[in-house]
């Protein structure tokens, strides 16, 4: 199926807005990295969440509060469908810790997997693609998140809290080398 | 050389696209994507394209000329006729493109982006073949390598002049990333050094954040300062260069250089000149929805040649323009109608290495209009957060790999 197109020559309006995202995102929402976030995948309710969050000015960021006041629900919802429904593509050659990565699992298991299944590899339950992701993209939103300065709901925040207490900094580097080395 | 043979006969359609830059690139990729049984020709001056995107850092010697390079095998893999050659004319009633090689090839809808050329007339003393000596840099390549090289070779304590032009040209905020860019390789190489900008105009793009910037990192507006701004009103327009003295006679004063940078005023490419698709300010009026020349039917015209204001020259307005344009000549071909127009323009600039700054605005269309979303876009805030800059330097660095994937790819 060709990206955007419904039928012979009618491209969505979706696609075309999607296509506008692309120059910062990738084509078809896959970033070359070496921070800004893939967004092929991602659950509709999970894209259409974080949209609202930035264009409230709830959830930190450099640039997409300026951009996502740019656009109409109705606009969200159809890029969130477009998005949604392109394969999502792990990073490619991203650096990362091979000595970390058993430990980082082992957190992941014992605190992420419930929302984040597959290793972080799924999209279900409207949490965001780990697996595969930008590890500093990552690791701003964590950051981000445990500071208070984006939302997330009040169990992940608690489970995130109860993880780098018990091993601080070190955990969250081992849990994004774990998602980098996810193929 | 005949009209190549997949013109020949039949309901297949044809698309030739003049240029191979960041719009011409883009526009021929997505159609193909758009409709794979559209046949697209790129016609091509170069065998690489160089992108004017962190150019600057090469000035810098932060980046080398390969990271900058870009071939058209991506663009093969596409299933595009990639032809190496100069479009000489474009017969807008026989619908021909014709090219230096003797080549000719047939259309349905021809796509022209050539980028601009420079106005060779406006500055006494400057023309195409002075720049081999004092270079613009406005084209990346070997202008690029000549700036670098003089920049490398220049004294320390020397003086480098950089003369941007009046509006409209080529990325309104590159000339001031530039100084940045040259400022911090001066910094660190030869901290005696002073750069002199002559500049016609008043105000510039991302005017106070670079101003904030030049303070923070350079001393600007201190005695010592390592940039001085000379403003329009403060006599900064250029009226002739004496290469032999290297000196520059501005409107009041004349200034010395060890290394000069013109970059001179602009207009469409060359090509959009001679297909009768230029107005009298010298650029391409198109329909917004389109980008069909308003003077020639069945000829679009993207990128920097075409009039499209409010939305600058620029290359993510190029990439974006692409789409727009493309989506409405395969709704053509098939009947269809094309969906409601989007744009974004987005635009990092380097203040120093790890503080970076961001532009960006998106558009819709109206009423035969291109209109700023209101609300939307703007510049990074003032106020200097060391995280967040740091952030978007990363996010710039990537912002290049994807519109480069995206063009090229
Ligand atoms: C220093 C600098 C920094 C910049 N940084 C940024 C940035 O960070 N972000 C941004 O968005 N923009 C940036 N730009 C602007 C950006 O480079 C241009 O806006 C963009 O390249 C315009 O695309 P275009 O397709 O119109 O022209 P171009 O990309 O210049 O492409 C034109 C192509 O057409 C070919 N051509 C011309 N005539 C013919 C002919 N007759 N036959 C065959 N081929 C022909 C040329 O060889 C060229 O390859 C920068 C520009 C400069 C100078
Ligand atoms: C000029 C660059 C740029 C453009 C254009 C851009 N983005 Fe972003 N995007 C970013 C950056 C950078 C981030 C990380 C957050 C931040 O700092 O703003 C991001 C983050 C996101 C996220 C969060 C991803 C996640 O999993 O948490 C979404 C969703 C998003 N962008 C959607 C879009 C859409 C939709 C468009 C086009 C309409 C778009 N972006 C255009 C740079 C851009
Ligand atoms: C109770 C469920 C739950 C748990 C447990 C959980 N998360 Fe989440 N997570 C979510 C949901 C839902 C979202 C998306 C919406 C949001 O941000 O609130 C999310 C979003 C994220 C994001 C942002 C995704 C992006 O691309 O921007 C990151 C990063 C993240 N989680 C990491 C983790 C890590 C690491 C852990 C374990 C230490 C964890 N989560 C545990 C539910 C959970």
């Amino acid at each position: 199926v060709v990206p955007g197109q419904s039928q012979a020559g009618e491209i969505s309006r979706g696609a075309l807005l999607a296509y506008t995202c692309a120059g910062c995102h990738g084509a078809n929402g896959n970033s070359n990295g070496p921070a800004t976030p893939s967004l092929a995948g991602a659950s509709r309710d999970y894209f259409v969440e974080v949209m609202h969050q930035y264009q409230a000015d709830e959830r930190a960021s450099t640039i997409m509060g300026r951009i996502a006041r740019g656009y109409g629900d109705a606009e969200i919802q159809a890029m969130a469908e477009f998005f949604s429904r392109q394969g999502f593509e792990p990073a490619k050659s991203q650096p990362f810790d091979p000595d970390h990565v058993e430990k980082g699992a082992r957190l992941h298991h014992q605190y992420c997997e419930k929302c984040h299944g597959k290793g972080g590899a799924s999209a279900e339950d409207d949490a965001g693609i780990l697996a595969g992701q930008w590890t500093p993209y990552l690791r701003y939103t964590l950051d981000d998140i445990r500071t208070g300065k984006s939302p997330s709901s009040k169990k992940m925040k608690r489970k995130l809290e109860e993880m780098h207490r018990k091993s601080g900094d070190a955990g969250i580097e081992q849990l994004l080398d774990f998602y980098a080395s996810r193929k | 050389a005949g009209v190549a043979p997949f013109a020949i006969g039949g309901a297949r359609k044809t698309v030739v696209v003049v240029g191979g830059g960041i719009g011409g690139a883009t526009a021929a990729k997505y159609l193909r994507m758009m409709d794979p049984s559209i046949d697209v020709t790129l016609i091509e001056a170069n065998t690489n394209y160089y992108t004017c995107f962190m150019s600057n850092e090469v000035l810098a010697g932060e980046r080398s000329m390969e990271s900058i390079r870009f071939g058209y095998s991506g663009l093969k893999g596409h299933g595009i006729h990639v032809v190496q050659d100069r479009a000489t004319s474009i017969d807008p009633d026989k619908r021909v493109v014709r090219t230096q090689g003797g080549q000719r090839f047939a259309y349905d809808r021809c796509i022209v982006s050539p980028g601009v050329d420079f106005r060779w007339d406006s500055i006494e003393g400057y023309d195409a073949r002075v720049a081999e000596r004092i270079p613009h840099a406005w084209k990346a390549g070997p202008q690029t390598l000549i700036l670098r090289n003089q920049l490398r070779a220049m004294r320390d304590g020397g003086t480098v002049l950089i003369a941007p032009p009046a509006n409209p040209y080529r990325c309104p905020p590159a000339p001031y990333d530039r100084v940045s860019q040259i400022a911090h390789y001066l910094k660190r190489h030869k901290p005696r050094s002073k750069i002199i900008i002559l500049d016609p105009k008043d105000r510039f793009s991302k005017f106070d954040l670079f101003l904030d910037g030049w303070k923070r990192y350079y001393g600007y507006g201190t005695d010592d300062s390592m940039i001085t701004w000379v403003s329009g009103a403060a006599g900064g327009t250029i009226e002739s260069l004496d290469v032999k003295a290297m000196t520059i006679q501005a409107d009041i004063e004349s200034f010395k250089g060890d290394v000069i940078n013109i970059i001179p005023p602009q207009k469409a490419g060359w090509i959009a000149f001679s297909a009768g698709l230029t107005n009298e300010q010298g650029w391409c009026p198109v329909d917004f929805r389109t980008f069909e020349s308003t003077i020639q039917r069945k000829i679009h015209v993207i990128g920097d040649s075409s009039q499209a204001s409010p939305m600058p020259k620029g290359g993510y307005v190029a990439n974006t323009t692409a789409k727009v344009c493309a989506a409405a000549i395969v709704a053509d071909f098939n009947g269809g109608k094309a969906p409601r127009p989007s744009w974004i323009n987005s635009c990092y600039s380097t203040l120093a290495p790890g503080d970076a700054i961001s532009a960006v605005t998106i558009y819709t269309y109206r009423d035969g209009r291109i209109v700023k979303v209101e609300g939307s876009g703007g510049l990074t805030p003032q106020e200097f957060d060391a995280g967040m800059r740091a952030r978007e330097a990363q996010y710039a660095h990537s912002w290049f790999n994807n519109i480069t994937a995206d063009v090229f790819d």
